[in-house]
């Protein structure tokens, strides 16, 4: 018995369900603001114009959507092929590594244009190879792919805190970050990019990463549907039994599915380290790997969603800092409710509204279609 | 005319753009058997879902007992006297028959005076309806056969006085069958009203006391059974005349191509499902394999395929190994000219998500001519796909759609053109028509038989006795997961089913 299935218009399914889940997690947060005596106007004001009000406030939003474009692409990648990555805020916290070597190899000797691909090789590097051994127990051994990748980011978080403890920092220093790079360590901010629309970077760290993301998108949306790799990895992430059936190895494309996943996590690593800090700093991902799972589901895995999904969450993060600034009340765990609450609505719930979408949708087109009809006839 | 059990009028559902039911009028006489027909895709279901308050009607009436009543969810339709028998059973296989039957039905939440008030509810509705099964038995240990009568059981158990039947047979030996038309009978006689939805002709002219005729959603006809033909309903259900079966000329064997020797498959948990199984296929002849679903052909297919491991045997492709028992690649095993139908479309040959084109390459996407460097070459994919379709006359024509989106037949259209376009020399087949209308197992019982004759060896294995006879030249019978015997295609079915049912297999293993 099979269920006839309704197909709803393309400006439904990607525009005004999610528009209508997004509208909904702030209604709701905007009630947990009223409750605790605050305007939730004014907080609303407050993260617009923190997110967009100033050249520089653009700057910061897009910064932060940098990180979470990386992060939610290799959740992505992941994902097509069947996979569940958690495992993103720990290759990018070894990634980190990759970078910091090269930058602290070649800061001196070469300008930041020849650095960059030598550090984008190392991030991609060292956050493939830990994404390698989760992706081989589950191949090899059938550890499922979930635990193992929560399990690795602890291991990283204690492999890093030793590498910056014991082996990174300079001698002599208290704080727990390698020394700060020379110029060719540090990436020139996109104040041009910004100059086009009339605004300025200011203190904002927005910078060439950015680019650096954009062109992972397109090279991720050119893997999933235009390579035979990444036709193998849907296939198995829709039906492994038609995978094995079309002859295509399990084992091979889950590591080498993993791996590029975590390559894309790893690049994460450059945007705080070459774009902002310019040095390693303890606990630089800052969660940025697990708002990757939130922006790859908001998106629905593919590049041209998660792109804004990435530039949302851009917003909740320097916008949330400006009403956390500015509302002294509203805590920064204020902002993470916010963010839990879209996380919520648009990715957890996100079929609750469908069903009465669907509905009046398909009553207003039906009814469009009888009036074609009548005047066919 | 007597009494209305059940009466629809204008009943109309839209799902989106598909309009499933259009203006449908049924009346259903008490205590008959009523067939409702027609091709996937007719509507059947729908219509039944609606009696049963899965889906609610957009418009029309549904009258119980000449009164109109609103069904808003099976709850409603239970209460109102409706109980369904599902394709696909709903019963808990960890569970005793008892407990099954009692499910949702309990009374209280403290449950022992309920399981006395069951027994001696289900004695009764045995020793009256001659449904024996032991109401202590685990469901996952009973036959198919036995399922199914749970599923009666919880019915009737429910006060059903009307039971809808839906596709009954599909999972039934011959002689289950029959044995099941006599429980419908016997519940006839009680005064019971059954509805039964197949696709079968045969059986709605063996049972029915009247019959239904769907198409494209449109009730066309209702016909009392004797008065109608096998020849009129297939026309009436597909809208032009049908050849019921199909003309083929004598076979020609040539070679060897496929040699099957001592081949044993187990399953996941050690169960032996092929056991020491051996045949041989020849270029230009069908060899059939019959049996009750779940005696090891599927097994066999897959492990000749590659895609299952097999304990132990040897089986020779155009004369040269595969490695059954170690690594057998699907991959390679097409090119060397093995091509393969899936019994499951849905979930094996077919990836439903993936666009119509995108699975005509499933399997063969390696191929040089569906790349350019790394990147796939979509518009030859594309342009491929449109030939296929042409050929196969798979609609709706376009290459872009969503495999989900497309009727049965046309999916397994899909596999078929996509398999058989490579010109393998080998071709083993999965239940060919299952879930497929009338119309398209014409074209597909066609396109077998050509296949035979241009000279191809092709292994079919279906639960359809009637198919297996109609295309095979030679008939293997598995059972219990051996070849329990070799028949020419004009065996009776009596005999074949006999040995379907091992009555006669194990007696022949032992001299």
């Amino acid at each position: 018995m099979s269920t006839p299935y309704a197909k709803l218009p393309g400006w439904v399914e990607y525009g005004l369900i999610p528009l209508v889940n997004l509208l909904v997690a702030f209604a709701v947060a905007g009630l947990v603001v009223l409750l605790v005596g605050e305007s939730p106007l004014e907080a609303a004001y407050h993260m617009i114009n923190g997110a967009f009000g100033r050249g520089e406030y653009i700057g910061f939003t897009l910064y932060y959507a940098t990180t979470f474009i990386f992060t939610g692409l290799a959740v992505a990648v992941a994902f097509h092929a069947g996979l569940f990555n958690i495992g993103g805020e720990g290759q990018a916290y070894v990634a980190g590594i990759g970078v910091a070597l090269a930058c602290l190899w070649l800061d001196r000797l070469m300008p930041w244009y020849v650095v960059f691909p030598i550090a984008i090789l190392g991030a991609a590097l060292f956050g493939a190879a830990w994404a390698f051994l989760p992706g081989w127990l589950q191949a090899k051994r059938g550890s499922h792919i979930v635990i193992t990748t929560i399990m690795f980011n602890f291991i990283a978080a204690s492999l890093m805190n030793y590498m910056l403890n014991r082996v990174m920092k300079p001698l002599g220093s208290m704080s727990l970050e390698t020394r700060t790079f020379d110029a060719g360590g540090q990436l020139p901010k996109l104040d041009w990019l910004m100059a086009m629309f009339g605004l300025s970077v200011g203190t904002s760290p927005f910078n060439v990463t950015f680019l650096l993301a954009l062109a992972a998108a397109f090279g991720v949306w050119v893997l999933i549907w235009r390579t035979k790799l990444g036709y193998e990895m849907r296939t198995m992430g829709h039906s492994p039994q038609a995978a094995r059936y079309a002859g295509i190895k399990e084992a091979r494309i889950i590591v080498i599915t993993m791996m590029i996943s975590g390559a894309l996590a790893g690049m994460m690593a450059l945007n705080p380290i070459m774009g902002e800090t310019y040095r390693m700093q303890l606990d630089f991902v800052q969660g940025a790997g697990f708002v990757g799972i939130a922006v790859a589901l908001m998106g629905r895995s593919h590049p041209a969603g998660i792109i804004p999904a990435a530039i949302l969450f851009g917003v909740l993060y320097q916008g949330g800092a400006e009403i956390a600034f500015e509302m002294p009340s509203i805590s920064r765990d204020m902002i993470v409710i916010i963010q839990g609450l879209v996380i919520l609505f648009a990715g957890a719930l996100e079929h609750m509204f469908r069903p009465a979408i669907t509905r009046a949708v398909l009553a207003f087109s039906g009814r469009g279609r009888t009036d074609a009809a009548v005047k066919g006839a | 005319m007597g009494e209305l059990a059940i009466e629809l009028k204008g009943i109309d559902k839209s799902f989106g753009l598909v309009h499933a039911n259009k203006d449908i009028n049924l009346k259903v006489r008490k205590g008959t058997i009523h067939g409702i027909i027609g091709e996937n895709g007719a509507g059947k279901s729908t219509l039944m879902s609606i009696l049963y308050g899965f889906y609610q009607a957009d418009r029309g009436e549904i009258l119980v007992d000449g009164r109109a009543i609103s069904i808003r969810d099976p709850n409603a339709a239970i209460a109102a006297g409706i109980g369904m028998v599902h394709q696909h059973f709903m019963l808990v296989e960890n569970f005793t028959v008892l407990e099954n039957v009692m499910l949702g039905a309990e009374d209280s939440w403290i449950l022992n005076a309920g399981i006395t008030k069951a027994r001696a509810e289900l004695k009764r509705l045995e020793k009256e309806y001659a449904l024996e099964v032991d109401p202590d038995a685990v469901i996952e240990e009973l036959p198919v056969g036995l399922q199914q009568r749970v599923e009666i059981l919880k019915a009737l158990y429910r006060k059903a006085d009307i039971l809808i039947l839906d596709e009954p047979t599909g999972v039934l030996t011959p002689a289950e069958a029959d044995h099941l038309f006599r429980i419908l009978e016997q519940l006839k006689a009680q005064g019971k009203t059954v509805i039964l939805i197949t696709h079968k002709l045969r059986e709605i002219m063996a049972i029915t006391d009247e019959v239904s005729v769907m198409r494209r959603g449109e009730m066309v006809a209702t016909r009392e059974t004797d008065k109608t033909s096998v020849e009129e309903l297939a026309e009436l259900m597909v809208g032009r005349r049908v050849l019921l079966r199909v003309e083929k000329g004598a076979a020609h064997p040539g070679d060897v191509k496929l040699s099957v020797k001592n081949l044993t498959v187990r399953d996941g948990r050690g169960v032996t499902m092929v056991d020491d199984v051996s045949l041989d296929l020849r270029a230009g002849e069908i060899v059939g394999i019959a049996g009750v679903a779940g005696n090891g052909q599927s097994e066999l297919l897959e492990a000749i395929a590659g895609i299952r491991r097999a304990v132990s045997g040897r089986v020779e492709l155009n004369g040269r190994a595969i490695d059954v028992t170690g690594h057998a690649d699907p991959a390679e095993l097409r090119q060397r000219g093995l091509a393969h139908v899936p019994e499951d479309r849905h979930h094996v040959g077919l990836v439903l998500k993936f666009e119509e084109s995108e699975n005509a390459i499933l399997g063969y996407h390696d191929d040089p001519k569906y790349r350019k460097g790394f990147i796939l070459d979509v518009d030859a994919i594309r342009a491929d796909a449109e030939e296929k379709i042409q050929k196969y006359d798979i609609r709706p024509p376009n290459a872009r759609l969503k495999t989900a989106n497309f009727s049965g037949g046309n999916q397994q259209k899909i596999v078929l053109a996509r398999e058989m376009e490579r010109g393998p020399d080998v071709l083993i087949i999965g239940q060919p028509t299952r879930g497929v209308d009338v119309g398209a197992i014409e074209f597909i019982h066609k396109r077998i038989i050509e296949m035979r004759d241009q000279g191809k060896a092709v292994l079919l294995v279906s639960v359809e006795l009637d198919e297996i006879r109609a295309l095979s030249d030679r008939i293997l019978v598995m059972f219990a997961g051996r070849v329990v015997g070799e028949r020419a295609p004009d065996a009776s079915e009596g005999e074949l089913g006999l040995l379907m049912a091992g009555v006669e297999g194990p007696k022949e293993a032992a001299q």
